[in-house]
């Protein structure tokens, strides 16, 4: 092999297996860091994974806010219109958080079955449905009138 | 009347684009100098014409005529006269018309500031940027038209949204565009001087200027965008990695890469073909960021209309543009390059490996915010990519980056004796591990590891500029050593800038105190020394909202320091409210409060941040922004070398 040959396939070969460094240092952190989302029937039917970190959405049903008087912790029912979760957050709420809004949730299931979430976001638009909601409140109706056409 | 000139004045102004795009470009081939020439004609005309429409977009602001669809969404009566006049960008369709402007004033400037390219190249060069406009005005006519009128009018506009009538929305936008679409100019000499077939490296000189002052916009629109952020949002975050973010860093980084491939292929007379592409990706980038944002794939604060034909309409002409540029480059590279022989352990190796690792960087984020977009298209999975997956990938990849950095000032171009480079640096590596280490023991409450590693790149990456800057202190005085002196002072001052937003970034993420607490009125919360005691809520009436502001007393060691006034606002025109932070800023730290929820009678819930070195981020950005401008060629500089 020539020299310049030679050269060329070490600096090939460094850059390939900075590639590769790359593309592995890469993967792993997108698998450790990918957060699914998950509609609140999708967690009744038990399809969310437990001890891991996943988004949830839904409406927040009415007079179901329950605030801790002597902290910031707060409880209220998240519904897709067929299913209702649970979720429990300590800290300050979005401004446009409010009953009836769509809103998504990011955190994991406890052993009671307890959504305790880290983050609650709302859109900062009184209009807005996050898109992830909209599907679901769409797919559980879809679901509904299925079940109400199976059985008549 | 005036929206019906404005409307016309935009056709006209298509004619004119499409006028650019074809007739210089055929007076290239049937070599005739009058075509050609037309170019700088089409390229007046077109932006004197943008700038009526966007005129008469504006006074439809300020005369609040809501016969106009688009005004009537974005505007009323109440709104103070300086956010009626940036409202006109502040929704899809009126930002679309000032990207467009900001393309045509591009546009013109080169056609006028070129005289040191060949007239050829000059005239391909403007007929590409003509192909830009046209699609865009053609885009802006058929799916966001901002003059298209009402049948019922009503009598009051639906108002701006709130979050964005502040002083930092009225300049964020213009300014991030005036990055953006300057990198047109770029992509459209690289797409010329592929037509061409071959490349001056004097033109290299031409192609760095234009590319380092839509650098420092871009720089200073992207600062401005996370400064906004940080006040506006409630939240005190100054970065989310937020999709429309990261739409404005992809073009930002590989821009970066160019500038310097560029300086190489000026210097050096090498990589042309690299800088080629690296012109052509930067501008695909910010047509692709135009894309996320303005098609509404994205769920974000920035995303407020959606409709799928303009989406269609962008990703078509984004792989119609880039992919008819990459096709050419791909025909016609191996025209342009030469190959100057280089050692390993040279400036140009070090340059070349910042380059990669700018180009993995920019693939790292772009894979997170596209990955989940196409899943979600495809409909295999709704997912999203959180800030952890950026950070673990981007914080090891910026520590070779900084390292390479510093390395990069001390090495000579072509060949660097690694013993030579060992004498000088090593007091920079002495003097910046001192930093490093002393730095958080005297003025941070612990030692942290990535402390050390954030502040010991910072320390490297600063001193190793001062002493470069310090070995070309000897001067002539002649008029080119004036500039390159000029040029050098420029180029450590941006890195200087770097460092210090580095150092602000390191210290700010891994130092900042964030609490959220519920306080009555009298009761106190204290970090450290700092005691923040609520003094209750009041509601104010101002001119177009309302406001619950409270008072927060700031005390330092007992010592009254400030008062701060968070508020809580509710817009008329909308029921929506929004959260308006209360900040002290020092050098050395900010002290956020935002008030949250009322809990009971008397208490409040209240997000109390302590964030020190905050504002070195916004800083940096600044001196690079500066440095970038300093280091502009000088006019006589880029003449001189054409005609050697």
């Amino acid at each position: 092999m020539s020299p310049v040959r030679k050269k060329r396939l070490y600096t090939l070969m460094l850059i390939l297996s900075a590639v590769g460094l790359a593309a592995f240092l890469l993967l792993q952190a997108f698998s450790e860091n990918m957060m699914f989302y998950f509609s609140t029937s999708e967690v009744q039917q038990g399809k969310a994974p437990p001890g891991r970190d996943f988004r949830l959405g839904g409406l927040v049903v009415n007079g179901t806010v329950q605030r801790d008087p002597n902290s910031l912790k707060v409880r209220f029912d998240l519904t897709d219109g067929a299913a209702k979760v649970t979720v429990e957050y300590r800290g300050i709420l979005p401004d446009l958080f409010r009953e009836g809004q769509g809103i998504i949730a990011n955190g994991r299931l406890n052993a009671e079955g307890i959504f305790v979430a880290h983050e609650v976001l709302a859109k900062h638009d009184e209009n807005y449905m996050p898109p992830e909601v909209a599907h679901s409140l769409k797919q559980a109706e879809n679901n509904a009138i299925k079940t109400q056409q199976a059985t008549p | 009347m005036i929206v019906e000139i404005g409307h016309f004045a935009l056709i006209l102004g298509l004619a004119f684009a499409l006028v650019l795009a074809t007739v210089p470009l055929l007076g290239v081939e049937k070599r005739q100098p009058l075509w050609m020439d037309v170019a700088r004609t089409a390229a007046i005309g077109q932006f004197a014409l943008l700038a009526l429409a966007f005129a008469c977009l504006i006074y439809a602001f300020v005369q609040d005529d809501f016969s106009v669809k688009y005004v009537a969404h974005n505007s009323n009566t109440q709104l103070p006269l300086i956010f009626k006049i940036s409202a006109t960008w502040g929704a899809h369709e009126g930002s679309l018309l000032l990207w467009a402007l900001i393309l045509t004033l591009w546009t013109l400037a080169a056609a006028l500031f070129a005289k040191q390219l060949p007239p050829t190249l000059k005239a391909r060069m403007l007929s590409v940027l003509g192909w830009v406009a046209a699609g865009f005005i053609l885009f802006i006519l058929l799916t966001s038209n901002p003059f298209e009128r009402l049948l019922d009018i009503p009598t009051e506009g639906r108002s701006l949204n709130p979050l964005l009538q502040d002083i930092g929305l009225a300049i964020h936008p213009p300014m991030l565009y005036m990055g953006y679409v300057g990198m047109a100019v770029a992509f459209a000499f690289a797409v010329a001087v592929l037509l061409e077939g071959k490349m001056e490296n004097a033109w290299a000189h031409w192609a760095q200027t234009w590319t380092l002052i839509a650098w420092a916009f871009l720089t200073l629109g992207i600062a401005l965008g996370s400064w906004w952020a940080y006040y506006e949002l409630g939240w005190g975050g100054w970065w989310f990695w937020d999709p429309v973010e990261n739409a404005s860093l992809l073009p930002w980084i590989v821009a970066t890469a160019l500038i310097h491939s560029l300086a190489i292929t000026a210097k050096r007379g090498s990589f042309q073909a690299w800088s080629l592409l690296l012109a052509i990706l930067t501008f695909g980038l910010s047509l692709l960021g135009t894309f996320l944002v303005r098609s509404g794939v994205l769920t974000s604060v920035h995303a407020f209309s959606s409709d799928p034909s303009r989406g269609v309409f962008i990703l078509v002409f984004l792989v119609v543009i880039v992919g008819a540029a990459l096709l050419l480059f791909s025909a016609r590279a191996h025209l342009v390059t030469q190959r100057r022989v280089f050692q390993p352990l040279s400036k140009e190796t070090l340059l070349l490996l910042n380059n990669v690792l700018l180009i993995a960087i920019m693939a790292t984020v772009l894979l997170g915010t596209l990955y989940p977009l196409i899943l979600d298209a495809l409909g295999i999975a709704k997912l999203s990519v959180g800030a952890p997956y950026f950070n673990s990938v981007i914080v090891p990849l910026t520590v070779p980056l900084a390292l390479l950095m510093g390395l990069g000032f001390a090495t000579h171009w072509r060949e660097s004796r690694a013993g030579g480079l060992l004498t000088q640096l090593w007091p920079v590596l002495l003097v910046s591990a001192l930093i490093a280490f002393i730095v958080p023991l005297l003025l941070l409450p612990d030692l942290q590891g990535w402390a050390l590693v954030g502040l010991f790149m910072s320390a490297w990456i600063a001193l190793s500029a001062l002493q470069w800057l310090w070995q070309n202190r000897a001067s002539k005085n002649s008029a080119g050593r004036v500039t390159e002196r000029r040029r050098i002072l420029g180029a450590v001052l941006a890195h200087t800038g770097f460092a210090v937003m580095l150092a602000g970034i390191t210290v700010t993420s891994l130092y900042s105190i964030e609490k959220d607490v519920r306080l009555a009125p009298e009761e106190s919360y204290s970090i450290g020394t700092t005691r923040f005691e609520f003094g209750g809520v009041i509601q104010k009436q101002e001119h177009n909202y309302l406001a619950s502001e409270g008072t927060v007393k700031v005390y330092v060691n007992d010592r009254w320091l400030t008062n701060l006034h968070p508020q809580k606002r509710t817009y008329l025109s909308q029921s929506m409210p929004m959260t308006e932070a209360g900040i002290d800023a020092q050098l050395s730290r900010d002290l956020f409060v935002a008030l949250g929820e009322k809990l009971d009678a008397q208490a409040w819930s209240l997000r109390i941040q302590y964030k020190p070195l905050i504002r070195w981020i916004w800083l940096g950005a600044i001196l690079m922004a500066l440095g970038a401008l300093l280091a502009l060629p000088s006019s006589r500089q880029r003449r001189q070398e054409v005609a050697e």
